[in-house]
């Protein structure tokens, strides 16, 4: 949009990589004078906040400069030579496909620091926990800005000592397993995926994304795609995660800290996706092909199964913890971003690419409302909050309980919110997948789906009742699917107007407890950002499938286009 | 030079003129031996210490003399050999130096110097506690053993090898014995020394049979003249060239010759541990490598698919026996750092296996020099963390894992150290060198097609990450009990200092040893 030299965007996106990991040294050391600040402890969440703020603002500086009139072209690339003897180049560059992501995890990673800057999780030193959060920062960021395979791997891992031990140190109940759950569970499959990525980059001769992406894989024999899709998908599949291998997600979203959580499923999962749209669509198409059935029918599976197990735990007197529930919920929609992948269809593509997105903004939303509750009450589960009537939160505090009810719409896929568009271009996808692939198959992949979106925001509306609504006694016993849609109708007036000042339930609610806050300003500062996104993204999708869309055209045909 | 004397040398092959420049580094290391072993006898036991640096100035002096070796080897592509002997069509070298000769020197020579710093320490605490370890004697041995360590990569015939070999390891069972009085350590001495001689007594069965099938003793020779070995006599090669393997299994520990590993290093002083772990598997592996790679490269039918097996059961036993080590056992550190390395020699193992399957040439080089390459780093970091070990069984004797407890609250820089050697040796950010070095040998089992081995390294790698982050997890727990200080010795800083930097350095330009694995080690 602005013009910006090229020898700057290189600066800004190298920066951006690199910045949060120079600051997470930083964080480590004593802080100089004249930054001292109130105490040490403050000293360094300030300077968490300030360094992921730099880096968010170099994010959005490089989304300015970046042309957005070429979106398919590499942008701010820097190629340098790094360990000649792997062929392992540092190669860096953003396109239509990374830049949203990138903005999405500098965004996020700023919120988190912010937010942790005036509610520090329980647990050892802050110090630690920043420079944690800043080497998580980096390796998310420079997943998404590398462009070499061997070095794609390595950022990919770099997420995981970070991640396990925010979960380990500053995590709930059980969080010892859990962290070993989820660093167990990723590790095999990005072992297996070195595998295939190894496979890939020896048998056609290089690392490089580019090259091999415009090659789409003509160097590759399909048996080399086969076993490369297999082994490269399984480590994303786990990181995503596809329907058998997500049982490490809910324990760690469970367990870990509100922010971990915020930061896991917002943008960590996101990897996962992103590695099938940028290495395995184009460069292994015919292996790809292979699966892709299979993929789509996993994915199916999973946003049934997804739902299912929500409506299990939204349910009265199962001891449903609100963060497995969300967690749960997660696997149902990144369901939705596998299965618009597996189509091999620009739409579907497009249709996965929005949904990541969105997920990352609703899901982080959601996952900072539940941690907010929970700190507010002292538990997330659900029955110990409603207590057989629901919570009340619209009386005991309107605007959480309508920022909820806001997050739930629209992870249900209400339009004119983010959340639907991707999923209904991944739907359109599969409608009409690639030309090789079975269409009936795909067809009734799509009924099934469809039928998913109902059972979500059947959950999804059973938890605003439980929660946002309340005391009425007898209401509980109403908590049937024939009474959903219209609270759902209900309910979305509300969470339209819950960012405002909406004071209509306060009176009944202060009487019963009087101790639960209402939103502090740091939480409106942490959440409003992603309010307004999913709101922008719902109303204007083309903004960000304009950027997808050339970019997903030129994967998927690659040299031929 | 060599080449001039080797053409006169047609007439009296008796008569040898020795080129001293490439024999200096093992012979400086032995002379050293020597001189202390003399010195000892004169020296006053207040001036016992300055045994300590006379050894570390020697085995620095034998390092600075790798550097003109270094030019040689660059401008002209033959390698500098010595100790030839002309046959009628070629001469055939007992000492060669050449690349590999000199990247594993270097490894021998800077393991040998880390271990002297470690041994400072220990030494020095022996002294006041008076337990007295006999200094001159722990010098001469570890000094000896480091000659025969650094002879090894540069022989190139079989007896050359095996008295390499030999005088690599038989100062070795005597340091592990070498605590007096102490019950665990002559039992593990013995137990390595039994084990040891009987797999050198199967090598030397092994190499008569190959020289009696062939008639040639000389590496290069044998590889030339085991392709058209008589039919008869083929099945005497064959069982040859499988029993000299034997011995360099036990060298590597190697499944089933590991089972020495864990009670030969608890017993040993802490050093001649570490000593045993890097330099001592360094030995082995060379041997390894010279023997299949340059001696038997005719039956890679044969010990490509046995290395392959025994690659993958060493990584296995060896990981899932540190996975079973508790953390409460006496000694469970050591035990623990054991049996990883035992793991971490199966890995090693890998690119030697897949050298067995490649086609070309240059595929062999590239495997072996991803061992190499391995085992560079594998050095560096694995003293890094027996230094870290050495520092904390100075407070804690028992040395147990758990006494690693909130080692971050007692001192800051070493918890952090040992959590970065830890996660070097799981191959995980930020140990970016393990996690390259890994890729590597990775990357020649899939290239040599070895994709089975190439997963259940995968499988053995996050089993290892499991114990090796539980370790780490601990030493940013928080302390039990108040943290108490201690001040921390010169030279086990130097040592820590010395490896971490080495580390770090390497993690930023990973290219300094993987090189090795690109061109391969010639």
């Amino acid at each position: 949009m602005i013009g910006i030299s090229e020898s700057v965007m290189q600066f800004l996106l190298a920066l951006i990589v690199v910045g949060p990991l120079a600051g997470a040294v930083a964080a480590l050391l004593p802080a100089p004078p004249g930054l001292k600040g109130k105490s040490p402890d403050q000293a360094v969440l300030r300077h968490g906040v300030t360094v992921t703020g730099a880096v968010l603002v170099a994010a959005i500086v490089l989304t300015l400069g970046f042309d957005h009139d070429h979106p398919s072209k590499m942008q701010a690339t820097t190629d340098i030579s790094w360990i000649p003897a792997l062929d392992v180049r540092i190669h860096l560059g953003i396109d239509g496909i990374s830049l949203p992501l990138l903005v999405l995890t500098a965004l996020l990673t700023f919120l988190c620091a912010l937010y942790s800057y005036f509610k520090m999780p329980k647990g050892p030193s802050p110090k630690a926990f920043v420079a944690l959060i800043l080497v998580l920062e980096s390796g998310t960021l420079a997943t998404f800005a590398v462009l070499d395979l061997l070095l794609f791997f390595l950022a990919f891992e770099m997420v995981l000592i970070p991640m396990y031990f925010l979960i380990a140190r500053w995590g709930g109940a059980e969080r010892t397993q859990a962290a070993w759950k989820f660093i167990l569970y990723t590790l095999l499959g990005s072992v297996v995926m070195l595998l295939g990525l190894l496979l890939i980059g020896l048998r056609a001769g290089t690392f490089d994304m580019v090259a091999l992406a415009t090659d789409n894989g003509s160097e590759l024999s399909t048996s080399v795609q086969v076993i490369a899709v297999l082994a490269v998908g399984l480590g994303l599949a786990v990181k995503t995660p596809m329907w058998p291998l997500h049982s490490w997600l809910p324990d760690a979203h469970t367990a870990a800290p509100t922010v971990g959580s915020v930061l896991l499923a917002g943008v960590l999962l996101k990897m996962g996706t992103y590695g099938f749209v940028r290495i395995l669509l184009p460069i292994a198409p015919e292996g790809m092909e292979t699966f892709a059935p299979y993929l789509a029918a996993f994915a199916v599976v999973g946003i049934i199964y997804g739902s299912l197990a929500c409506l299990a735990l939204a349910r009265p007197g199962a001891k449903g913890d609100l963060k497995r529930l969300i967690a749960y919920s997660s696997v149902g929609h990144m369901g939705f971003v596998l299965l618009g992948i597996s189509t091999m269809s620009p739409t579907g593509v497009n249709g996965a690419l929005f949904a990541n997105i969105a997920h990352g903004l609703i899901t982080g939303l959601l996952f900072f409302l539940v941690g907010a509750l929970k700190d507010r009450t002292g538990t997330s589960d659900l029955d110990t909050l409603a207590q057989g009537s629901g919570a009340a939160l619209y009386g005991k505090a309107p605007r959480l309980g309508g920022l909820l009810a806001f997050g739930a719409v629209a992870s249900l896929g209400l339009p004119g919110l983010a959340g639907f568009w991707g999923e209904m271009l991944a739907l359109f996808g599969a409608f009409k997948p690639a030309s090789d692939l079975s269409r009936p198959a795909f067809l009734t992949f799509m009924a099934i789906a469809a039928f998913g979106t109902l059972l979500t925001a059947a959950y999804m509306l059973i938890v605003v009742r439980r929660v946002c609504m309340g005391p009425a006694p007898g209401s509980a016993e109403a908590a049937s699917g024939g009474a959903s849609p219209a609270t759902g109708g209900a309910n979305s007036v509300t969470g339209g107007a819950g960012s405002a000042p909406g004071g209509t339930g306060a009176a009944p609610g202060a009487e019963r407890t009087p101790g639960l806050a209402d939103v502090h300003g740091y939480e409106f500062a942490a959440w409003t950002p992603l309010v307004a996104l999913t709101v922008l993204a719902g109303l204007w999708p083309a903004a960000l499938l304009g950027l997808t869309d050339p970019v997903v055209q030129q994967l998927l045909a690659g040299g031929k286009s | 030079m060599t080449a001039a004397s080797t053409a006169s040398a047609s007439t009296a092959s008796v008569i040898q003129s020795v080129d001293w420049v490439a024999v200096a580094p093992p012979t400086i290391v032995a002379v050293v031996g020597l001189a202390v072993l003399v010195a000892d006898l004169f020296l006053h036991e207040r001036n016992k210490h300055l045994l300590g640096w006379f050894s570390l100035v020697g085995l620095a002096a034998a390092g600075l003399f790798l550097l003109p070796l270094t030019d040689s080897h660059n401008s002209a592509r033959a390698a500098r050999s010595t100790f030839c002997l002309s046959g009628p069509r070629d001469t055939a070298c007992s000492y060669t130096v050449d690349e590999f000769t000199l990247v594993v020197q270097l490894l021998v020579i800077g393991g040998a110097l880390l271990t002297a710093l470690l041994s400072m320490t220990t030494l020095k605490d022996a002294r006041s506690a008076d337990k007295g370890l006999p200094e001159g004697e722990y010098w001469f041995l570890l000094l000896s053993s480091a000659a025969g360590a650094a002879l090894l990569p540069a022989s190139r015939d079989l007896a050359t090898l095996v008295v390499a070999l030999e005088v690599a390891s038989l100062p070795a069972f005597a340091l592990v014995g070498l605590k007096h009085g102490d019950k665990r350590s002559s039992e593990a001495a013995l137990k390595f020394f039994l084990s040891s001689v009987t797999a050198t007594a199967v090598t030397l069965l092994g190499i008569s049979f190959v020289y009696a099938a062939t008639g040639t003793m000389h590496l290069t020779e044998l590889g030339a003249k085991l392709g058209n070995v008589d039919g008869q006599l083929d099945t005497l090669a064959r069982t040859g060239v499988v029993l000299t393997l034997v011995g360099f299994a036990f060298k590597v520990a190697a499944v089933p010759f590991h089972f020495w590993v864990p009670d030969t290093y608890v017993g040993a002083p802490l050093p001649v541990a570490a000593y045993l772990s890097v330099v001592g598997k360094a030995v082995g592996f060379t041997g390894l490598i010279l023997v299949t790679v340059v001696a038997f490269p005719e039956y890679a039918d044969v010990w490509g698919p046995a290395l392959a097996a025994l690659a993958a059961l060493t990584m296995t036993a060896g990981n899932v026996a540190a996975l079973r080590q508790r953390s409460t056992r006496a000694y469970s550190a050591v035990r623990l750092l054991a049996w990883s390395s035992v793991g971490q020699a199966g890995y090693l193992l890998v690119p030697i296996a897949a050298a067995g399957y490649a086609d070309r040439r240059t595929d062999v080089l590239e495997s072996t020099g991803a061992t190499v390459a391995y085992a560079l780093m594998y050095a560096a970091v694995n003293l890094g963390a027996f230094a870290v070990a050495a520092l904390v069984g100075r407070t804690k004797a028992l040395n147990r894992v758990s006494d690693y407890r909130g080692l971050y609250a007692r001192s800051p820089l070493s918890a952090l150290v040992l959590a970065f050697f830890l996660l070097c040796l799981a191959g995980l950010p930020p140990g970016i060198i393990g996690l390259f070095a890994k890729v590597t040998v990775f990357s020649a089992a899939v290239d040599a097609g070895l994709g089975w081995l190439a997963v259940v390294m995968a499988v053995n790698v996050v089993i290892a990450l499991y114990y090796y982050l539980q370790w780490t997890a601990l030493l940013f727990r928080a302390p039990e009990g108040e943290p108490v200080r201690h001040r921390i010795p010169v030279p086990i800083t130097a040592a820590i200092a010395v490896t971490a930097v080495l580390g770090v350095a390497l993690s930023g330009a990973p290219q300094l040893v993987l090189q090795f694995a690109e061109q391969g080690v010639r």
